[in-house]
């Protein structure tokens, strides 16, 4: 335990040109700490900062030099207070120079540990490194830099960079850059780590793995290619899911005054027999499992299946060689081990690499029969895929993958596209609207692919955690919402989007999609039953959703959580015309109320995405009347109360009256509605 | 030791996801079979394994008895009953002629597969002349009409439960289209009509009928001639019906197998491209791990289940606590509390939507993006119309443009980010290889990515790379063990196997427990054919030199008695061939392999 401790220092560059990125800067590092009091309690972390217009650190005062460059916190084991450290980082009002603050950080480490626990000291540096470092007093920057780097990996250090750049930093210096990578690079190469490069926000979040995982070999043993021919080999897991955490259950039994109480749960296992009316406890000596074999309850012991089950021999073994394209990529069917030679033999490398290469070159994987463990019980087959390493100071590898058994495969038939009827099949326009949405909404233009699986955090473990701080502050905190810098995972991005409003346009003008309408009742109420649940959830704050793709879940009322989502799908309800009426009537109401209990017009918002959906409803069902009243009682209310916000909000998202072109019946022409907020005049506070 | 079955099935650190196909009582099919035992059926072959004939009733008999066995591990609540016609001997409860349910003691005629009707339904070719013959039951001037017979028998067999909690189908196997082709015009004519009426009666009440037709290369099927009307095929349908008529036996009995499952819907999702522009899709789960059923604790004295109790005590009172608890996570020295209703919450992101967010190139798919099994899934102008044309658009210009989708899928208890990829159809001999549609797959995220194979070279030098011979002498390697027709899950799982194989015998209180075999043990013989062995001793020589085997001794594992002689095998094999001779030839190799793919 206390020799896998981790000793961190973090050296984050909080200059000027920093400022945009700071706060995900400080949602990244304080969700690092977060996770460490829960996975690593003992880990021991610094703080450094550096583009601060004061200095702080050991060297400035004890040789001089090293200004701007602030230890915010010496090294010690993780606690509560650095997370709050860490969220409310000082933003700097100079440029900072990295390489100060490396050696800062590593004078930090080598003070407190000498040359112990090598291999467990890390430094981690984020910065946009756009800045020139200072000029070597002998030496040119690279030797320097050599220097410290060589001293760096002599200590057992490690050094994590994190660069970022493209649409986060703002115009830099190329030449400065290029050195700057330049430098960075020597350290990688020296204490072998890794530079990651960033360039979103989102990304961002994801460039540090906030969680150590002790890595842990499946399986070292030979990959036996034939009787005759085996490599050495050890199998790790390559990707293994990070899972909610486990919580605990809590009992609230024991009195307030009891302030040893554990609160603790013990989950206890009664086995009854029934017999008639008499229930008894049946001891373990005198149970025995049964399997079930269709209606039937088969007893065994577990001595009886010990003596007849199935045991295969360890050992990894290859079935044969096949070409890649009879692996579909959709049979993969777990989490991927990585097989790497069994490190430090060279003849094990370099035959791993052969046959790697090989595989790429004639496009070909291996079935591999796998037990990874003596006594295990089941076989694996899967497909071993070559992984030809990028960098040279890695080997190559292979990716390996479980394939399914026959037992495991449903191969239902489902019918060919040609089989419907022309009215299903595109046409060519639509098919053209099709392909350039395939093309255009792209997500990884030339070699900046966004939403990369490395750099993308889990939004919900996020939420989570971020959750457990505010509880822990204030024990009844409210689910946050989901962090803005992660709406781009779960939603699509804004940008894009916007970039691409024709290739949208198009696809909305050659595709139409509507209710079916001879939907038979039961079939709905089966839909019903299988939606329930999902219609509670908060609304993202967005009036996207249109009519015509919501669940039909019978609403009655518009409710306080949901009231676009409610009003949307009762608009929708077709069985009874007053539907409409009452949707739109309980849906004025909902705005109405929201401005009235606005506090400082915290509810406008919410109110004004509910302006949206009742404008589109009325203009759907042409029916201006209730919504053109309600936009002149708000302004009305606006003027009166001397509100300037919400008139500006409903006219920057075009939420004016329907004018006669929108719907027959409206006898505003869209001049009027065009300037319907512009002539609003509030009146002088009295 | 006590052993949970489901852990011996699975890897230590893994709990596969298990919510898919778990099946419940609340969901289950009855199924008749009914298999037409004429003359014809007997009389009719087809060339199968091993240049054997085989009779259709074979066919029809051996498609049966394999659902069987697949329906008692995998869906065991489902009922069945198997109904002959056109047979010498009668038995059902109408006392109909021609009609004959087979059944075993201690089963109703339809109720769940139990071992012994797997048993002896596994050997019914043999007894089957002996004790219920075939008899063509349509005759010129016989009132009698055995089709018609069996449709009311296996109607009324399925008379049992309610449509609304069950699928219920008859599954009909026979090889005449033309039933009441010996008939003249008058008789024929009344019986087609009472026969579609009586079949439109059964459709009426819920029942699905549906034909699997079997034919010969030099007689098609004609499914107009009669069973169109019958089972309500028209246009499209019909023309998509019989794909092909020359198919191979084997062909046909893997188009049979699959048309005996029912499709399950997994889940109906929307499916967000735009706004306002939201498609319905069904997702099925084509691919999930079978594990054997849960373990049922016995009073070991009664051999009767017993009931297990599940209770919450308060470690510090003692108290049993009724109510849903809290949940809490110990963090900042004090115990953060938790509603599960809060979890719930924070899990809940666009509930129940699959939200497009852009495309990418197929190479951007990394093969070690995987986590769990994929999930397949298909358009549905069922509540949305015009759903499938959007989804066949973007599928075509998916695969035209070799790109996936991201999607992000808001799943209640795992929303996860994802990756669409379309999959084209792909047809062999008339049966469907694969679907068309969209496999959605899981995509991890940063933290579940580790990057072991950059944490050992802590040298200064160079990773160690194979230069252009030994890349070249690995590939004549890989050449020799190479498998040409390999499909994905050729394997049948051999600890599932034998876990069956011993449950069968326990429960038929049988002395001996029969062998199973493992189908994925490697093809020892091939491997040691003279070609193979050299391609490898050349290899093994341009990376290892003379030093390989004093690196194999210096493993820590101890050589174990199986691989000592399988070693000794192995060096007997390859000098007792001619090398040169043998090796030119290359032979094929893996037989056991190549024999599986005709499975």
């Amino acid at each position: 335990m206390a020799r896998n401790k981790e000793k961190l220092v973090l050296l984050l560059d909080v200059g000027p040109s920093m400022h945009g990125v700071l706060s995900e800067v400080e949602k990244l590092c304080s969700m690092l700490v977060e996770k460490k009091l829960i996975f690593s309690k003992y880990d021991e972390l610094g703080v450094v900062v550096f583009g601060t217009e004061e200095s702080k650190n050991d060297l400035t005062t004890e040789v001089g030099g090293y200004q701007n460059i602030t230890v915010l916190q010496d090294i010690k084991v993780v606690d509560g207070d650095l997370v709050d450290t860490l969220q409310k980082l000082p933003r700097g009002r100079v440029d900072g120079d990295f390489l100060d603050a490396i050696v800062v950080g590593m004078d930090m480490l080598i003070k407190k540990y000498k040359d112990l626990h090598k291999g467990k000291k890390r430094l981690c540096l984020i910065t946009n490194a756009i800045h020139p470092i200072k000029d070597s007093f002998e030496g040119s920057k690279e030797d320097q830099v050599m220097t410290i780097a060589e001293q760096m990996a002599a200590q057992g250090m490690k050094i994590e960079s994190i660069v970022v750049r493209g649409r986060l930093s703002r115009d830099a210096n190329k030449g400065v850059m290029d050195e700057n990578d330049h430098l960075l690079s020597i350290f990688s190469k020296k204490t072998l780590t890794r530079i990651v490069y960033v360039d979103t926000p989102t990304s961002l979040l994801g460039a540090l793995k906030t969680r150590r995982v002790t890595p842990v070999t499946v399986f070292r043993g030979h990959l036996e290619l034939s009787p005759h021919m085996k490599i050495k080999v050890w199998v790790y897991k390559k990707t293994q899911e990070e899972k909610f955490p486990t919580l605990k259950k809590y009992s609230e039994k024991a009195p307030a005054s009891n302030k040893l109480a554990t609160h603790q749960v013990k989950v206890s296992y009664e086995y009854k027999s029934v017999d008639g009316s008499s229930t008894s406890v049946i001891p373990p000596e005198q149970r025995i499992k049964g399997y079930r074999y269709g209606p039937q309850v088969v007893p065994i012991s577990t001595a009886e299946w010990d003596a007849v089950k199935f045991k295969p021999e360890k050992g990894i073994k290859v079935l044969g060689f096949t070409d890649a394209s009879k692996i579909k990529r959709h049979c993969y069917m777990k989490d991927v081990y990585l097989f790497i030679a069994e490190p430090g033999n060279t003849r094990a490398t370099l035959a791993v690499s052969a046959i790697a290469r090989a595989m790429k070159e004639m496009n070909a994987v291996a079935i591999l029969r796998c037990v990874w463990r003596q006594g295990q019980q089941n076989v694996v087959v899967g497909v071993l895929t070559p992984n030809i390493s990028q960098n040279y100071k890695i080997p190559d590898s292979f990716y390996f993958n479980v394939l399914p058994f026959a037992e495991d495969v449903r191969e239902y038939q489902f019918p060919s596209f040609n089989s419907f009827p022309a009215s299903w099949q595109p046409n060519d326009q639509q098919q053209k609207a099709a392909d350039e949405l395939v093309q255009m909404l792209d997500l990884a233009p030339s070699g900046k692919e966004a939403l990369l699986p490395e750099f993308t955090p889990n939004p919900v473990l996020e939420r989570f955690y971020r959750h457990l701080e505010l509880k822990a502050k204030q024990p009844d905190a409210a689910v946050p919402p989901l962090d803005e810098t992660l709406k781009n995972i779960v939603e699509p991005d804004p940008e894009l989007v916007a970039e691409n409003k024709s290739v949208f346009d198009a696809l909305h003008r050659h595709f139409e999609l509507r209710q079916n309408p001879k939907l038979k009742k039961s079939s709905r109420q089966w839909y019903q039953e299988k939606q329930s649940g999902s219609n509670a959830h908060v609304s993202s704050g967005q009036a996207v959703n249109s009519i015509e793709n919501q669940p039909p879940v019978k609403i009655e009322k518009i409710g306080d959580l949901t009231p676009v989502q409610d009003f949307e799908a009762m608009m929708s309800q077709r069985d009874n015309p007053e539907w409409v009426e009452k949707a739109i009537k309980e849906l004025r109401e909902k705005i109405l109320a929201l401005l009235i209990h606005s506090d400082e017009g915290d509810k406008y918002q919410k109110a004004v995405e509910c302006v949206a959906a009742l404008r589109k409803g009325c203009i759907l069902e042409q029916e201006p009347g209730p919504y053109n009243d309600l936009m002149h009682h708000i302004r009305q209310y606006c003027e009166e109360k001397g509100i300037k916000s919400l008139p500006q909000l409903l006219a920057s998202r075009d939420l004016t009256l329907i004018s006669k072109s929108e719907a027959e019946d409206s006898d505003v022409t869209a001049e009027e509605a065009r300037s319907f907020f512009v002539k609003m005049e509030p009146k002088p506070d009295v | 030791m006590d052993l949970d079955p489901e852990d011996v099935f699975k890897d230590e650190e893994d709990d596969p996801d298990n919510e898919f196909f778990q099946q419940s009582e609340s969901s289950k099919e009855y199924v008749v079979y009914l298999v037409d035992a004429s003359r014809k059926m007997f009389s009719t072959t087809c060339p199968g394994n091993d240049q054997k004939d085989e009779t259709h009733f074979h066919t029809a008999v051996s498609c049966i008895a394999g659902s069987l066995k697949t329906q008692i591990i995998s869906r065991s609540y489902d009922e069945v009953a198997i109904c002959f016609f056109n047979t010498r001997e009668k038995k059902n409860l109408q006392d109909l002629n021609g009609v004959f349910v087979f059944n075993v003691a201690e089963r109703e005629h339809l109720d769940r597969p139990t071992a012994r009707l797997i048993k002896e339904f596994d050997c019914i070719e043999e007894s089957f002349m002996r004790e219920i013959g075939s008899q063509y039951g349509i005759v010129p001037g016989s009132r009698e009409n055995s089709l018609y017979n069996a449709l009311w028998v296996a109607q009324a067999l399925l008379r049992k439960g309610s449509i609304k909690t069950a699928d219920k189908r008859i599954l009909l196997f026979t090889n005449e289209d033309d039933p009441f082709g010996s008939l003249q015009d008058a008789a024929k004519k009344d019986m087609t009509r009472t026969t579609l009426q009586r079949a439109k009666d059964a459709q009426d009440l819920g029942i699905s009928i549906e034909l699997l037709p079997l034919s010969r290369p030099d007689s098609e099927f004609n499914v107009s001639t009669f069973y169109a009307d019958l089972i309500g095929l028209d246009g499209e349908d019909l023309a998509q019906f019989m794909p092909s008529a020359s198919q191979k036996l084997e062909d046909m009995k893997d188009q049979l197998r699959k048309r005996m499952f029912t499709k399950r819907v997994v889940r109906r999702i929307g499916f967000h491209i735009a706004n306002g522009l939201s498609i319905e899709l069904n997702t099925y789960a084509l691919i999930r791990p079978t594990v054997p059923g849960a373990i049922t604790w016995l009073d070991s004295v009664t051999n009767h289940p017993l009931k297990t109790e599940r209770s919450l005590i308060c470690e510090d009172t003692g108290a049993l606590i009724q109510e849903p608890p809290k949940l809490f996570q110990p963090y900042r020295n004090e115990n953060v509390k938790f509603l599960p209703e809060e979890i719930a919450e924070i899990k809940r992101i666009s509930p129940g939507k699959l939200r497009l967010l852009g495309f990418k190139p197929l190479s951007c798919l990394k093969d070690y993006y995987n986590l769990r099994p994929s999930t397949f899934v298909y358009a549905s102008d069922q509540e949305v119309v015009g759903s499938t044309c959007i989804f066949i658009a973007l599928h075509r210009s998916m695969l035209k443009h070799n790109r996936f989708a991201v999607a992000y899928y808001g799943a209640s208890n795992h929303p996860q980010l994802v990756a669409l990829v379309a999959q084209d159809e792909i047809t062999s001999a008339g049966a469907q290889m694969e679907p068309p549609g969209m496999h959605m797959i899981y995509l991890p995220y940063s933290d579940d990515i580790r990057d072991d194979e950059e944490i050992f070279p802590d040298t200064e030098e160079d990773a160690p790379r194979a230069d252009e011979d030994q890349i070249q002498k690995a590939a004549a390697l890989i050449k020799r063990i190479y498998v040409k027709d390999f499909s994905a899950f050729q394997f049948a799982n051999p600890a599932l196997q034998r876990h069956y194989a011993v449950l069968q015998a326990l429960a038929l209180a049988e002395d001996d427990i029969p062998e199973t075999t493992d189908e994925t043990a490697p093809d020892e013989e091939g491997l040691t054919r003279p070609a193979v062995v050299r391609a490898a001793e050349a290899f093994k020589h341009s990376v290892y030199g003379d030093s390989y085997d004093e690196e194999s001794d210096m493993g820590k594992e101890k050589m174990s008695e199986a691989s000592r002689k399988r070693k000794a095998i192995a060096e007997n094999a390859a000098k007792d061939y001619d090398w040169g001779n043998l090796a030119d030839k290359g032979q094929p190799y893996l037989e056991r392999i190549q024999l599986n793919n005709s499975r």
